[in-house]
């Protein structure tokens, strides 16, 4: 069991749970995730780990509430706990100084980014960040992004906060106006990093996507988090989770994130339905 | 109740199968007293019996017959768990027709006993009237790493608790158990039976420690190093599922066997939406191999509301690798065998979904190196054939990740550990057996290998100097 021993609401649907992991909190590396499962008859799902700290024994994760895993994940209350966690899993990012790096972080995906730009920062990359939400509320960790980026771009879909459009276009113009970057690295959601990886495939900039595919077990024995990458079918969990954004072929694992959308749907229903029955 | 013959053996009560394709429940329903009794007196009490180097673990199988047949229950799996810790499992899984019956002289006239189905009667009946925990030796003071809580692991787990050294199991997943709890379907090994012989190792003393990822949370260096074991025995087993790399094998509905079986075993999705994990099965499945993994795929699909279930394989009948009783209980409950057909390449609509399955018909040539006729395919043979689901059963390769994480360990090329005859790997203090070792083989084998770990680790460790 793995008590929670801070909570936050850092936006509406996007909570943030500090939790008591001593083992993983000594391990845990950026780009790295672990796989929970809230209770016992939950799923396993995998979130990346977006901060830890081996002094307190704690690791943080930060998720938007979807469907009934994160659902139930966002009802524990300080004090309770969950009852699996596995971690850390999959290759640690490549830290290292690259030159100038832009690091790319879309929705709740700014989560995984914060620990990779601050790593970048500390391995002495001048590192320029671009966030975005949907909306001005959605954004979250502008000020721990800000604290290692030597610029930070916004952008909202809506245009109330910092640009209007995607994070992709912010990239975008800054390529245009002719700044140069050694790497770019982005996660968010899959639409968001596939367009990233449209903007700089023709300027050729070597660019990292962290992929967030199903996944069951998280160790690469079930292949549910399989993606063509180069032509060849790769297991995110073992292989990746990041890879080289020119090389994946992001309909494919569009598609196959889809597979239990029905499915998905119908769990959270019949949860709801039990919470409003045990009232 | 039929006549007693020497030659047949008692017969096993099963649920029919147009009953048991509704439900997940067991199958095989086990012998009553009186049927065990039956069947235990057919045994011939060889005075030099054939079935026990049959046995991986080597059970001294006339004994415990002879125990059985007299009514000493109690006596009677004790014999046996002098040499097996987890019998209601064995009795269950093991291929006991290639092992301890493949030799019974019974067998040359008629059916050999069922050695198998009397350890799963005493082992059954044990846990229903009290499961005895043995006498420990004294503690030696020595701490042994166990990484990964399947067959391999736990046998050597309760070995070596029994012997009086300190096991710490460590197990990646959030259960015990190992392909015995994602793998083997509830209907064929009831996942109440293997949490009671986990328990029983548990009672021996042995600590173990799910969510542990040994390779990313610990290393190998890091336990005999930092941790304070003495000694580590790697039982990490089978793991990456085996694709066909063919056009299409990404399209949505297309499984691996491991991760149909997960699913459904391990995360219970054929009770979805009481347990969250969702499982989708149209109406025409095809599984491709033909082996017990195979077999498992089919009759979960089965039960999981499959209109029609295809066993695809590339060669015919008699090549089959598995079990036939598994076979028979597949075949019984309305599995369908295509064989002689191998997929080449799978076709999908817009959606990105499987639709149609395009195979080549083969012939059998001349036998390769397994023994088997060579399947050769049939040029312009291609058809289409209509599915929603595909899970392919092909196998899986061993699991990487100890190997990556360990300087220095010596990995066969094709990624299994090499060990001498002594289960010792080229690190000194390092043990590995059961799948890892020998590539996708059997519950019993891994038992086996783990038994022969734990008592070379046992020498090892009260030679080390204190």
């Amino acid at each position: 069991m793995y008590k929670i021993v801070e909570k936050r609401e850092l936006a509406p649907k996007i909570k943030l749970l500090k939790i008591f992991a001593p083992e993983i909190s000594k391990k845990a590396q950026p780009g790295q995730f672990v796989i929970l499962r809230v209770d016992e008859v939950g799923e396993r799902f995998p979130l990346t780990i977006a901060d830890w700290d081996a002094h307190t024994g704690t690791i943080t994760l930060i998720f938007l509430e979807v469907g009934v895993s994160t659902r139930k994940l966002g009802e524990l209350k300080e004090g309770e706990a969950i009852l699996n966690i596995l971690g850390p899993l999959g290759n640690p990012t490549e830290v290292k100084n690259y030159g100038v790096v832009c690091v790319v972080g879309g929705g709740v995906g700014i989560a995984a980014a914060y620990p990779v730009a601050r790593a970048f920062k500390e391995a002495g990359n001048r590192v320029v960040s671009i966030i975005g939400a949907k909306t001005a509320e959605l954004l979250i960790l502008e000020k721990e992004m800000m604290a290692f980026s030597d610029e930070l771009y916004i952008s909202t879909d809506d245009g109330s906060k910092g640009y209007k459009g995607f994070v992709s276009d912010v990239l975008k113009s800054l390529i245009q106006d002719g700044r140069k970057f050694d790497l770019v690295y982005a996660v968010g959601p899959t639409v968001m990093m596939r367009a990233v990886a449209n903007v700089t495939k023709p300027h050729n900039i070597k660019t990292i996507v962290s992929l967030n595919p199903i996944m069951v077990d998280g160790i690469g024995m079930c292949g549910t988090c399989r993606v063509t990458v180069g032509g060849k079918t790769r297991f995110v969990c073992v292989d990746g989770p990041e890879f080289d954004a020119h090389e994946v072929d992001f309909e494919e694992l569009i598609k196959r994130s889809m597979t239990f959308l029905p499915e998905e749907k119908l769990a959270l229903e019949y949860w709801e339905a039990n919470k409003k029955a045990r009232g | 109740m039929s006549k007693w013959d020497r030659f047949k053996a008692v017969p096993m009560p099963k649920q029919p199968p147009e009953v048991r394709i509704h439900n997940f429940d067991e199958v095989a329903l086990g012998y009553s007293e009186e049927q065990a009794i039956m069947e235990a007196e057919r045994c011939l009490q060889c005075s030099n019996p054939q079935c026990i180097p049959g046995c991986p673990v080597g059970i001294d199988i006339p004994a415990f017959i002879k125990l059985l047949r007299k009514g000493e229950f109690r006596e009677a799996i004790r014999k046996i768990k002098e040499k097996n810790s987890l019998p209601a499992i064995c009795g269950r899984v093991c291929p006991q027709e290639d092992q301890c019956q493949k030799n019974c002289l019974l067998g040359r006239k008629g059916d050999p006993v069922q050695i198998g189905r009397l350890e799963r009667f005493l082992a059954d009946w044990e846990l229903s009237h009290g499961v005895e925990i043995p006498e420990k030796s004294p503690s030696t003071g020595k701490r042994v790493a166990i990484i990964g809580a399947g067959p391999a692991g736990l046998t050597a787990a309760a070995d070596l608790a029994k012997l009086g050294h300190e096991v710490v199991v460590f197990e990646a997943l959030h259960e015990p158990g190992g392909v015995l709890m994602y793998g083997i379907p509830e209907f064929r090994l009831p996942k109440r039976i293997v949490k009671a012989e986990i328990d029983y190792v548990k009672k021996l003393g042995v600590n173990i420690k799910t969510d542990t990822l040994i390779g990313r949370l610990y290393t190998i260096p890091e336990l005999l190093k930092d941790e304070g074991f003495n000694a580590v025995f790697i039982g990490t087993g089978a793991g990456p599922p085996i694709f066909m790399e063919i056009p299409g094998e990404n399209l949505c509905g297309i499984y691996s066997a491991n991760e149909f079986l997960i699913r459904v075993n391990l995360m219970k999705s054929y009770l979805f939406p009481k347990w969250d994990t969702p499982i989708k099965v149209g109406d025409r499945v095809a599984v491709i191999g033909a082996g017990n993994v195979a077999m498992d795929s089919s009759r979960c699909a089965l039960r999981l509301g499959a209109k029609e279930v295809h066993i695809v394989y590339r060669r015919s009948r008699a090549e089959m690798p598995a079990r036939k009783e598994e076979v028979e209980n597949a075949e019984e409950e309305g599995v369908l065998f295509d064989f002689l057909t191998l997929p080449v390449a799978y076709h999908g609509d817009e959606k990105g979904w499987v639709k149609k399955m395009e195979c080549i018909r083969m012939q059998l040539s001349e036998p390769d190196e397994s023994g088997r006729r060579r399947p050769i395919p049939i040029k312009g043979s291609n058809f289409l054939m209509d599915v929603d689901t595909v899970i392919v059963a092909i196998g899986r390769r061993p699991n990487p990740l100890i190997q990556q994480t360990t300087p220095g360990l010596k990995v066969a090329k094709d990624g299994t550990i090499i060990v001498d005859e002594n289960m010792r790997t080229n690190i000194e203090g390092v043990y590995a057996g059961g799948d890892i070792v020998t590539g996708e083989a059997t519950v019993i084998s891994a038992m086996g290998a783990g038994r022969r770990a734990a008592k070379s680790i046992h020498e090892y460790l009260m030679n080390l100097s204190r």
